[in-house]
């Protein structure tokens, strides 16, 4: 497991404590008390470290490499995934992925972007940077879910829809305009929640939905920390100034009502409690969920359109 | 600096300078002008009566808002609305310069509030709701203003039962407003969604340059797409592209020729014909009143 700069004196601190068990194990010396003392120490030091992480830091936890990807999510929190492929117009984009799914005993469509945990993974699916046909294959879903009125779950963790030759050959920018247009118009509940990185339009292009959740240590933003950093500063080396300044953290977007409520992450991050994080995200989509599934679809979109209606700060 | 810092930083300055062709150098002195284009001697006067192209070479040349109102709108039809609405700074953003500071910048510049005008005016007589960006103001990124412009003028064109045209120029986002700007995407295509439900014409016309997060919400959602010639239009940056599969990109890459070419927009017009084409396609969309 790869461990981040803030997280050494924590693994130094449980691996001493290992050592102290082992030695009173070999030499039958009770150190209970003592183990127990530091236990609790390392646990209010774990704590202390989390709760006073930078922004900076943070989003080394939502890019953490062992960070739980969407098919964990639905491994952890659905039954009977059945995987939708395709745009049905010639592709079938890896770094979105889709289908139906049982959360409880609800049938919903649920769509998202998918991250590797290695080299080979990250290949397959683009590093979670999506191409305009995974944008139209999300769309197809999308009205899928409409047509059989099924609430839509998307998870994000994305980096930004992918910057290439292609992609702009099969205009990435329609593709996320057209989905922000048509989610405005879709008659069931649609729940998103970001789960790591929420970068860019490609982050918004799942995420036009009734209620919007990040998990604690996620980010979202209108451009990378390090794109923002290399424009404005012309210097990427800003970039932790420039997380800082842009706002992006869970708490960050609560305030500014952008997004409905934080999902608490296990102490240390997602990626140290994959089945805790999984049943807490599971609770808030359901939780969701019913609330949603009797508001009549007029309702619904009307509370859908204002929403977004309201949104932006300026002088008048 | 290393040799190959040195092999970039030389590459960067010649991607800026090739980004800045684009505009006229007006450095010649008041009566003068270059054309970036063609490098040909232009009398500034002579630029302006043709529309802000260059009479030798054809080159289209960024024009600011009010200009492009001027051009398009029949004389003393155009009612400015929602001017009053200006930029806040809700993130108390600093960079190497604080947002204030840019704004009040921009608005010095630009003698314009913010990086759109709203509003009403004629067409050859045809009354259409219009949002007109401005890339001079801040490369007319979008903020909650932009956003809430735009959405107003969309609204007025609902409520008066007009086509709606948006003219884009823009860099993309603000960056300046994070979270706040990239929900005016959001925001602005709920919108489109509005008139398209109200059955009402949307006609945006794309001009140099429409980028980031502009065309990925309101620009690409027209009904019918109109790119201005020698606009360039994308999602991300060349400069971006460039970086992330590091090999060099065709020469038409992004330009309306190229869009065209792969089935993103409907047509290309110069900037003459920009004016009778609008007109033509509102009038044909008129319904018959029963």
């Amino acid at each position: 497991m790869a461990i981040l700069e803030f997280e050494k004196p924590i693994v130094e601190i449980q691996k001493k404590i290992q050592e102290l068990k082992e030695i009173s194990e070999s030499s039958g010396m009770d150190v209970t008390a003592e183990i127990e003392t530091f236990e609790k120490q390392a646990l209010e030091y774990k704590k202390e470290v989390y709760a006073n992480l930078t922004p900076a830091q943070r989003l080394q936890i939502a890019r953490h490499a062992d960070r739980p990807t969407f098919l964990d999510y639905v491994k952890l929190m659905t039954t009977d995934f059945m995987e939708m492929h395709g745009d049905r117009e010639g592709m079938d984009d890896r770094a979105i992925i889709g289908g139906i799914a049982k959360i409880e005993d609800c049938s919903v469509v649920i769509i998202g972007t998918q991250k590797g945990k290695n080299t080979k993974e990250n290949l397959t699916y683009n590093f979670g940077m999506p191409q305009p046909q995974g944008y139209r294959k999300a769309l197809r879903l999308f009205n899928h879910a409409n047509k059989f009125n099924m609430p839509i779950v998307t998870l994000i963790d994305t980096p930004g829809a992918y910057p290439g030759i292609k992609a702009e050959e099969t205009a990435q920018g329609t593709a996320i305009a057209v989905n922000l247009r048509e989610m405005a118009k879709l008659n069931v509940p649609v729940i998103a929640v970001i789960t790591g990185e929420g970068c860019s339009g490609g982050a918004l292009g799942l995420a036009v939905a009734d209620r919007v959740y990040m998990l604690e240590h996620s980010y979202y933003t209108v451009i990378s920390p390090e794109g923002c950093a290399s424009i404005l500063w012309r210097d990427a080396s800003m970039a932790g100034t420039a997380a800082e300044s842009l706002k992006i953290t869970s708490e960050d977007l609560l305030k500014f009502g952008i997004i409905d409520g934080i999902v608490k992450e296990p102490l240390g991050g997602a990626h140290c409690d994959y089945e805790k994080m999984a049943n807490d995200l599971k609770e808030t989509i359901m939780r969701a969920i019913y609330e949603l599934r009797d508001v009549n679809s007029k309702t619904l979109r009307n509370d859908r359109y204002n929403k977004y209606r309201r949104m932006g700060v300026f002088c008048q | 600096m290393t040799v190959k810092d040195w092999f970039e930083q030389r590459k960067e300055m010649q991607i800026a300078r090739r980004d800045k062709e684009t505009r006229i150098d007006d450095s010649v002195g008041n009566l003068w002008v270059k054309c970036y284009h063609c490098n040909a001697q232009l009398l500034k006067k002579e630029v302006e009566d043709n529309m802000e192209v260059c009479p030798k070479c054809g080159y289209h040349f960024r024009i600011n808002a009010r200009t492009r109102i001027n051009q398009l709108f029949d004389e003393g039809t155009f009612e400015e609305l929602f001017g009053n609405i200006t930029t806040a700074d809700p993130l108390e953003f600093s960079d190497t310069e604080s947002y204030k500071k840019r704004v009040t910048a921009a608005r010095a510049k630009t003698n314009m509030n913010e990086a759109v005008i709203s509003g009403v005016g004629e067409i050859e007589g045809e009354l259409t709701a219009a949002a007109v960006m401005d890339f001079e103001f801040m490369g007319g990124s979008m903020g909650s203003v932009v956003g809430e412009k735009v959405t107003l003028a969309m609204e007025e064109a609902l409520k008066r039962e007009i086509p709606m045209i948006a003219v884009t120029a823009s860099g993309g986002a603000r960056m300046q407003e994070s979270i706040l700007s990239l929900m005016q995407m959001a925001k602005t295509s709920c919108a489109v969604a509005k008139l398209n439900e109200a059955g009402l014409l949307y006609i945006t016309v794309l001009t140099e340059p429409t980028f980031g997060g502009v065309t990925a919400s309101f620009a690409m959602l027209g009904d019918i797409i109109i790119a201005e010639k020698d606009a360039r239009i994308g999602f991300a940056g060349r400069r971006v592209i460039e970086q992330t599969i590091r090999q060099s990109l065709p020469a038409d890459f992004q330009t309306a020729s190229y869009l065209m070419k792969y089935g993103q927009i409907d047509m290309i017009s110069d900037r003459a014909g920009l004016k009778p084409m609008l007109a033509k396609i509102i009038r044909l969309h008129k319904k018959k009143k029963s």
